[in-house]
């Protein structure tokens, strides 16, 4: 009951607190923890029976006792305070403002946990978002609405990516409202001043909230933090009708703090010690992104992960590749050879591109034209590995088109500058540009009216570097 | 009916107190806000229950009320074009509830209680009431026929009162038995008990599927069972709703389990405005959806795979050939680990419950030709998806799997990231049917035995020499070995891969298969032929006719597949012009 503490507690065993149960206590239920120097935290209740109550502190455990420990429960799950007042403002994981500015005056608080949307009720996202970046909107495009991880490594660019995104990021067309919502989880105070400053300088900073729980604060505040920040941007997006932008770094320090927990909680792990429900654990954060029905607001979510050792199959990018609508996978081979964004042509998808592309959205010849240069890029894959074992020299005329043609998608395609922003066109025409190297009968993703239409035909096979000799195959016959 | 009271709550797993009378699998309603579980263990008056809801606030001593019956479906006229949660609630109802989220302790009724339907009766008084007797007929859709049976659990006895033909609502009484009992519309059946059939048969129709490296290389039977494995991105869900879309299935039960909510969205939005190319009706008109998705409860994503099979089974037991799909039965296996756990019972294989295997042959069994109780012949087909960790699949829910399927689709890696779709590969998947299929097939196309022997042997060798290859390159090997890598690229261009987004292409029937198939293979033996009679490599493959046969998926229509005939002509004709060209070089 609110207003009444209760002394001592049976157990203090990591961040699980074990309290008998002296009132009827809810499951789920919010409960404050008094010490003996009087400092409060928080925690929720995650398991009661009729005689004890299990309590997951959301911070720190340093100075519970047994003895001198005062339990209150507060009758209401984790909630977040929301009101217009919270965009431009900064809060820590649990929705504390930390800006030094008054609280948020509302008396509206919501449940952080949210509710999952009814899939009758959601709307196919298909509005096409322009990043201004190549090799996402020409072969990965984002969609308002898609949830769409960066998987990085350690030292990768990504959140210079994620900066450029949120500056860049517009939509074709009609305009309205946008807001951008931050949660940092786990990261150092560079990173979250890094984002802070680029938020300033693209003139943004009064439509971001942003959640910090800084690398400094207790790890189990992640597991909060992210279910703040998409409690504020349901709230925007569903209520004020925004396009919500939410960007999600570290995913893999909310993990930790899951694993952390779980094991805590004697509970059995699978894959690498992680709890059985990671997948269940992420979905319901990752589910929060969408449209709904009757609503114009959106949210999009931008989450960045950083993939322990590089490692695609570790179970949290795994397990966030079979939950997001797509990944932006980055590579450190392409950015070890100086190319920015490095974003590696293959294993980054967008599963949402096939119904946001084409006539009417972003141009006619995009999918095809997209389906080709993954094709292109595949074998050039393969060559590369050929020419590795029987060097260059060796590679039949054909193959050396084709590694011509990778090293310019690389450096002409996919490397951009940081403030560089292409228009679609651009991007697709540029696409052409570098098919344009391929000799026309490669090109059997496209159809020959898209062919005639858009390849560009004085600078065909004559003008590759390399090649010493033209492609070995006929024109293509027009009449199909 | 009993009531107990709450004693511990761990998750979506309550422990109570005071159910001496319940069974297991009894459906209890639990706490003040009613709450909809299901009892899985019992001990003494201790119950432990699976919550298919949100529990948060839920209180140590809140009653639970046993309802004395399993959880069941309600089965009756309207499935068609529903979508459901994992326990059958109407999402479009509860919409109209509680709006766009979903919130703990709705109720709706499965089927509009309001709608009238057109009954006909097909027995009159006097006539006997009996497992499998057709009491009347409904028009559920203008393609489908609801046909309404006594189920497995009738008493037998006669009939002493049977509706007129007329307009009514599924709650009316249509027959009523000389014993006093009544029957309507609608009968309910519990979700964990598969529904009685006469006889299991041999399956030997295919379920033709209109994607060309099913039905030619792996095809699967109707009333069969398969798997579609592959890591994120490999394309499971892309290849379900393909099949979904084209097969020849009488309806298709669609179910999300444990996947994305656009996912759903996507087929709510895109199947109502696709023709069935069969009976010309939306494919709306033949589908019904099950979805609990990854962030709806666990528990009733644990249940919704049954929700969906039962309902299977009940067109099924009209005579229907059903197809299920499953996407993901890894997501519900996850699920029973995640109650594993909270059961805190002793883990096997990766914490998965050493019954998994058992749930999973139980699943799979559910499916089958069968003979109905009323003498008709029907199909389940299960196709599952398989989500494995890592995309490794050596996993137990893979490995599993792959007893209890006679199909195997293995999504390809390196086939999804070159955007070959469906990234099936040719390698690593099998079926079983084959040789059960041979008949069927014989029927459209004779050739078809020799056409798939000699793909699959074209793609087998084309392997083995791509090894060679990565090692010294394709030009130090022999003109007739380069063919096979040139022949083996345009089958994969030009047969197994296929646009799902090119009009003509999304959709590729039987005849049109083999034709395809037939360009390839005729333009192979003579390349052969020519290559032995001295035309080098370079010249064959730079005839322009090579480009028009891989481009013949996407130009030439389902309809006028008779059109293709004169590709093979001009095939021969281009031959026969090289074959003069290559003898005046020699002459000359």
């Amino acid at each position: 009951m609110r207003g009444l503490e209760y002394r001592g507690i049976l157990r203090a065993d990591g961040p699980i607190v074990i309290a008998e149960n002296r009132e009827n206590v809810g499951f789920s239920e919010l409960v404050r923890v008094r010490d003996r120097s009087g400092q409060y935290r928080l925690g929720r209740v995650v398991d009661l029976s009729q005689q004890a109550v299990a309590i997951q502190l959301f911070s720190e455990n340093t100075g519970i006792s047994i003895e001198d420990a005062w339990v209150e429960y507060l009758e209401k799950p984790l909630t977040f305070r929301v009101g217009e007042g919270i965009v431009g403002r900064i809060f820590n994981g649990l929705g504390e403002p930390i800006d030094g500015y008054p609280p948020i005056m509302s008396s509206d608080l919501r449940d952080i946990n949210g509710r999952p949307i009814n899939p009758s009720a959601r709307v196919y996202p298909r509005d096409f978002i322009q990043t201004g970046i190549s090799a996402i909107d020409g072969m990965n495009t984002l969609i308002r609405g898609q949830k769409l991880p960066i998987f990085s490594g350690n030292g990768l660019p990504h959140n210079r990516l994620a900066a450029q995104i949120v500056r860049q990021a517009k939509v074709l067309r009609g305009e309205s409202q946008f807001a951008i919502v931050f949660a940092g989880m786990g990261i150092k105070y560079d990173v979250a001043r890094f984002f802070i400053d680029s938020f300033e300088k693209s003139g943004v900073l009064a439509r971001v909230v942003m959640f910090l729980s800084l690398a400094d604060s207790p790890s189990i505040e992640r597991l909060v933090t992210p279910r703040t920040a998409l409690t504020a941007a349901e709230y925007l997006a569903y209520e004020k009708n925004m396009h919500v932008l939410v960007v999600m770094t570290d995913m893999t320090n909310y993990c930790e703090a899951l694993r952390e927990v779980s094991a805590a909680r004697n509970e059995v792990p699978s894959r690498k010690g992680y709890p059985g429900y990671l997948y269940s654990d992420l979905a319901s954060l990752y589910e929060r992104a969408g449209k709904i029905e009757g609503c114009e607001g959106s949210i999009t979510q931008l989450p960045i992960l950083s993939m322990p050792n590089d490692d695609i199959s570790h179970p949290i990018p795994d397990l966030t590749g079979y939950i997001t609508e797509g990944q932006i996978v980055l590579e450190r081979e392409l950015a070890q050879r100086g190319i920015y964004p490095p974003i590696a042509g293959l294993p980054s998808l967008s599963r949402l591109m096939k119904d946001g592309i084409g006539e009417g959205m972003t141009r006619e010849d995009h999918r095809d034209l997209a389906a080709q240069l993954f094709l292109a890029y595949a074998y050039v894959k393969t060559v590369r590995d050929l020419a590795a074992i029987i060097g260059e020299e060796e590679l039949s005329d054909r193959d050396k088109v084709f590694l011509n043609f990778g090293d310019r998608f690389e450096r002409e395609f996919l490397a951009q500058g940081e403030f560089e922003n292409r228009s679609i066109e651009q991007t697709l025409d540029l696409g052409w540009k570098m098919l344009s190297i391929l000799p026309e009968s490669e090109l059997v993703r496209i159809p020959p009216r898209f062919i005639e239409k858009y390849l560009p035909h004085e600078a065909a096979a004559a003008s590759t570097a390399g090649a010493t000799a033209p492609a070995p195959s006929a024109p293509a016959p027009k009449e199909l | 009916m009993s009531t107990g009271s709450i004693t511990r709550i761990s998750g979506p797993v309550v422990y109570a107190q005071g159910l001496a009378d319940a069974g297991l699998y009894d459906v209890v309603k639990v706490g003040a806000a009613g709450l909809i579980g299901e009892i899985i263990k019992l001990k003494g008056d201790q119950a432990t229950i699976q919550i298919y809801e949100d529990n948060t606030l839920m209180r140590v001593g809140e009653p639970v009320e046993c309802l004395h019956r399993p959880l069941s479906v309600a089965l009756g006229p309207g499935l068609i074009g529903s979508i459901y949660d994992g326990i059958q609630r109407p999402l479009p109802v509860l919409k109209g509830v509680s709006g766009p989220f979903l919130a703990p302790g709705l109720a709706g009724e499965p089927l509009d209680s309001r709608k009238e339907w057109h009954f006909v009766p097909s027995i009159s008084v006097g006539d006997p009431i009996a497992p499998g007797v057709v009491f009347g007929t409904i028009r559920e859709t203008k393609s489908i026929e609801h046909r309404l049976i006594f189920d497995a659990s009738v008493q037998a006895s006669t009939a002493a009162y049977v509706a007129p033909e007329g307009d009514y609502t599924i709650s009316a009484t249509l027959v009523g038995a000389s014993d006093g009992r009544t029957y309507g519309a609608v009968s309910y059946w519990p979700v964990r008990t598969p529904r009685r059939f006469k006889e299991k048969l041999v399956t030997r129709e295919p379920l033709v599927t209109g994607l060309r490296v099913i039905d030619v290389l792996f095809p699967i039977a109707k009333g069969g069972s398969a798997a579609v494995p592959g890591g994120f991105g490999t394309g499971k869900t892309m290849t379900q709703h393909a099949i979904a879309k084209w097969c020849d299935a009488d309806i298709i039960v669609y179910i999300g389990c444990g996947e994305r909510g656009n996912e759903m969205t996507e087929v709510l939005t895109e199947f109502p405005t696709l023709i069935d190319p069969r009976t010309g009706r939306s494919l709306m008109e033949r589908t019904i959806l099950i979805a609990n998705t990854s962030n709806m409860p666990v528990a009733a994503r644990e249940v919704s795979i049954y929700t969906g099979i039962t309902i299977a089974e009940y067109y099924r037991d009209m005579g229907y050939h059903v197809a299920v799909m499953a996407d993901s039965t890894s997501r519900w296996a996850e699920a029973l680990r995640e109650l594993s756990g909270r059961l805190e019972e002793m883990p096997a294989e990766e914490g998965f419950p050493a019954y998994l295997p058992t749930r999973l042959a139980e699943f799979y069994e559910r499916g089958g030709m069968v003979t109905t109780l009323e003498g008709k012949r029907g199909s389940v087909t299960i196709i599952g998806a398989v989500s494995p960790p890592g995309g490794d699949f050596s996993e137990p829910v893979t490995q599993h799997t792959k007893r209890f399927i006679r199909c195997f689709w293995a999504l390809d890696r390196d086939l999804a990231n070159a955007r070959h779709y469906p990234a099936i590969s040719w390698n690593d998947s099998y079926s079983e049917y084959t040789e059960d299929l041979v008949a069927s097939w014989d029927a459209i196309d004779p050739a078809w035995v020799t056409l798939r022997t000699k793909a699959m042997e074209i793609l087998k060798k084309e392997r083995r020499l791509a090894d060679i290859v990565r090692l010294i390159g394709p030009d130090a090997l022999p003109d007739e070995q380069r063919l096979i890598l040139l022949t083996a690229d345009m089958i994969k261009d030009g047969f197994l891969q296929q646009n799902s987004f090119d009009r003509i292409d999304m959709y590729c029937a039987p005849p049109k298969q083999t034709l395809l198939l037939t360009c390839i293979l005729t333009f192979h033996e003579l390349a052969e032929q020519a290559i032995q009679n001295g035309s080098p490599l370079l010249t064959i493959s730079a005839l322009p006719i090579r480009e028009k046969i891989v481009r013949l998926k996407s130009s030439l229509e389902n309809e006028r597949v008779q059109e293709g005939q004169a590709v093979i002509q001009e095939i021969r004709a281009a031959f026969a012009q090289l074959g003069t060209a290559a003898q005046g070089v020699i002459s000359a």
